[in-house]
């Protein structure tokens, strides 16, 4: 509270201070009619943003028509063939396209379930490091777990690389200790690839996950902790009868958001994870519209399963939104 | 009974769920476990990095065999001469330092300008914009309609597809807006009086005064830029445009073509060096590694607690 007054106060005297400057410069100036500036004056100035954020966010969307077409990027979209519906009707009609998107889609909903499981990790990290007493202990621990954030999937890549490939650390460890004879295959292996995916997304993002909770705990009302200890309350009964209720809206916020983009887990992880050994299970919908459309070179098919994804990917925004409007009053979005 | 309690109360600091219970051995035990726990989970977090770290400036032989695992042995920094060396990489470093610099300051700039004229309520449809703008955060059209498009503008292989996708961020801009109207509605009316146009109010009263926010936006913003690794992947063929995060993805796939490369840099100065500093595929990965990373853990450690502020600060409007 008092850092917050210190820094209002610290910020009044800079706004002072530029504001002097500031007229200083224009001052002697003759003041214009205050016609001159005009809402439509206004909204020029930001045209140009406008722009970029239609040719990259809405002129896509003109793109859906490659779905319709059997498109060649060498033809042009003119000489392409249109098809119609042809790809859509093909992603459900032959059994081996089936087969493949049943397989793609039960690896996204898979490790969006086990991401949506493993969402009350943070909760109960930031519940328990709130319970350590030592400043610099808190400390370090916040820093060094939040550290895996804010590097990308190529170097937990390359880390996953040099301590569990064959010749890794981990392997290397367990063969001098004589736990083990042959390698173990962490990386190249189709066992287990949801979990360790899961796993690496944990190790990657827990820390910084609990931040939010930890912000969230310290704004608190104190009074309710004071009351509750009067009341003869412990510590394992403060936890389960005033944070965890306290936090809650933000995990539901959290938790609703996590359900809309079931669909989209992206696709750095498991591009840079994928190797042919596990490719049967580590591709998800993200990635897979990548190998067709960007390595398979099937533009329209990919073009199609790509429009469906984002199709879905609103719709449940949407559904979430109004669920999150009747049960708490509250939108999301 | 009643001093004990009171002294529970006013030792109950901010965020402090325990204050001082009587240390019960459950307690204690729970104390204990909490403390290895996250000790553990800490150590996990963190050895990784160090791993790197030594191994990047230990013998290469030593290194290579996965020998070097508490602390560097045979210590050296000829690595470091050595990796720049490389094909490709002094390039890689300097598009991805540029692209950071680059791009970091127009999202800043961008967000701050949208923030601030977003809350100019005599603007022409401003709320039709501002949902124009917000609702490309949660719709994509995929992968390859983008693509088509990035090619159809001649985007591909070209440095700035690193940079314009980024400039208009509707997060950020919602950060800069919030922001901005939790800042005194006087000031722009007190410029404007004195005869400032709406560009000087938001440069010379605004903007001066918005340093929080921007310094999180940029944060935010320069380790997303430089951690980027799908935009090379997608749209960059041309070696010259890679990224070091690109490259260092490529010398982990492609142990054969890296050993050439490490013969090649190592030859002449290698031969010199002797076999302890010789490159080698796994010295070279652990190396670019290191180079890769390093900004950030300088940077992050400073800027933690600001922007966990300015995320709560604009998160609790949204």
């Amino acid at each position: 509270m008092t850092t917050q007054a210190q820094a209002q106060t610290v910020f009044q005297e800079a706004a002072v201070h530029n504001l002097e400057k500031a007229t200083k410069k224009v001052r002697g100036r003759r003041p214009r009619p205050a016609g001159s500036r005009t809402s439509f004056t206004l909204f020029l100035c930001i045209v140009p943003f406008l722009i970029l954020a239609f040719v990259f966010s809405y002129l896509p969307l003109y793109g859906w028509i490659y779905s319709l077409y059997d498109y060649k990027p060498a033809l042009g979209l003119e000489g392409s063939e249109f098809v119609g519906l042809q790809w859509f009707q093909m992603l459900v009609s032959s059994p081996t396209q089936m087969a493949q998107i049943s397989q793609v889609m039960m690896n996204t909903l898979a490790i969006s379930f086990l991401g949506i499981a493993t969402s009350v990790l943070p909760l109960f990290f930031a519940i328990l490091l709130n319970e350590i007493k030592a400043p610099w202990f808190r400390n370090s621990v916040q820093t060094l777990t939040a550290l895996p954030n804010f590097i990308s999937w190529v170097l937990v890549y390359m880390i996953a690389f040099s301590l569990f490939s064959s010749s890794g650390l981990v392997n290397d460890v367990l063969n001098d200790a004589g736990l083990i004879t042959a390698p173990i295959k962490f990386l190249d292996s189709d066992q287990n690839v949801w979990l360790t995916m899961t796993l690496w997304s944990i190790w990657k993002g827990l820390g910084w996950g609990a931040i939010i909770y930890l912000a969230s705990i310290a704004g608190i009302d104190q009074s309710l902790y004071e009351s509750a200890r009067i009341d003869g309350a412990g510590r394992f009964q403060l936890m389960r009868y005033i944070t965890i209720p306290q936090l809650m809206p933000t995990y539901l916020v959290l938790l609703l958001l996590s359900i809309a983009n079931i669909l989209n887990n992206g696709m750095e992880q498991y591009y840079v994870f994928q190797n042919a050994f596990n490719k049967e299970w580590i591709q998800v919908l993200d990635l897979y519209v990548y190998n067709i459309g960007m390595t398979g070179n099937s533009l329209s098919l990919a073009t199609a399963v790509g429009m469906l994804k984002s199709l879905i990917s609103v719709a449940l925004l949407l559904t979430v939104n109004a669920v999150s409007k009747r049960v708490r009053g509250e939108s999301i979005v | 009974m009643t001093t004990t309690m009171t002294k529970t109360l006013t030792t109950a600091k901010k965020g402090d769920t325990s204050a001082r219970y009587r240390s019960s051995p459950g307690d204690i035990i729970f104390r204990l476990l909490n403390y290895a726990l996250f000790f553990l989970f800490a150590l996990i977090c963190a050895y990784p990095f160090y791993y790197l770290i030594i191994n990047s400036v230990s013998a290469n032989d030593l290194s290579a065999l996965g020998d070097v695992r508490l602390w560097p042995v045979g210590f050296h920094l000829s690595n470091y001469g050595q990796v720049f060396q490389l094909q490709g990489l002094p390039m890689a470093t300097v598009v991805s330092i540029g692209r950071t610099v680059i791009g970091t300051a127009l999202t800043v700039l961008a967000s701050a300008f949208l923030g601030f004229m977003f809350t100019q309520t005599r603007m022409w449809g401003r709320k039709f914009w501002y949902r124009f703008l917000i609702i490309t955060m949660y719709f994509s059209a995929g992968l390859i309609p983008v693509f088509i498009i990035m090619k159809t503008l001649g985007l591909t292989n070209n440095f700035w597809v690193y940079v314009l996708p980024f400039v208009v961020q509707p997060f950020n801009v919602i950060l800069a807006k919030t922001y901005v109207e939790s800042m005194p509605r006087e000031l722009q009316e007190a410029a404007e009086v004195d005869g400032a146009n709406i560009l000087q109010v938001f440069f010379r009263v605004y903007l001066p005064n918005m340093t929080p926010i921007l310094a999180t936006i940029a944060i935010f913003s320069a380790v997303t830029q430089w951690n980027s690794f799908q935009d090379t992947l997608i749209y960059i063929t041309d070696q010259s445009l890679y990224t070091l995060q690109y490259l260092l993805y490529v010398f982990i796939n492609q142990a054969s073509s890296l050993a050439q490369a490490a013969q090649n840099a190592g030859g002449d100065l290698g031969q010199i060096a002797g076999l302890a500093t010789e490159q080698t595929p796994t010295s070279i990965r652990m190396t670019v590694s290191v180079l890769v990373v390093l900004p950030i853990m300088f940077v992050y450690p400073l800027f933690q607690r600001f922007f966990v502020k300015g995320i709560m600060l604009g998160a609790v409007k949204g």
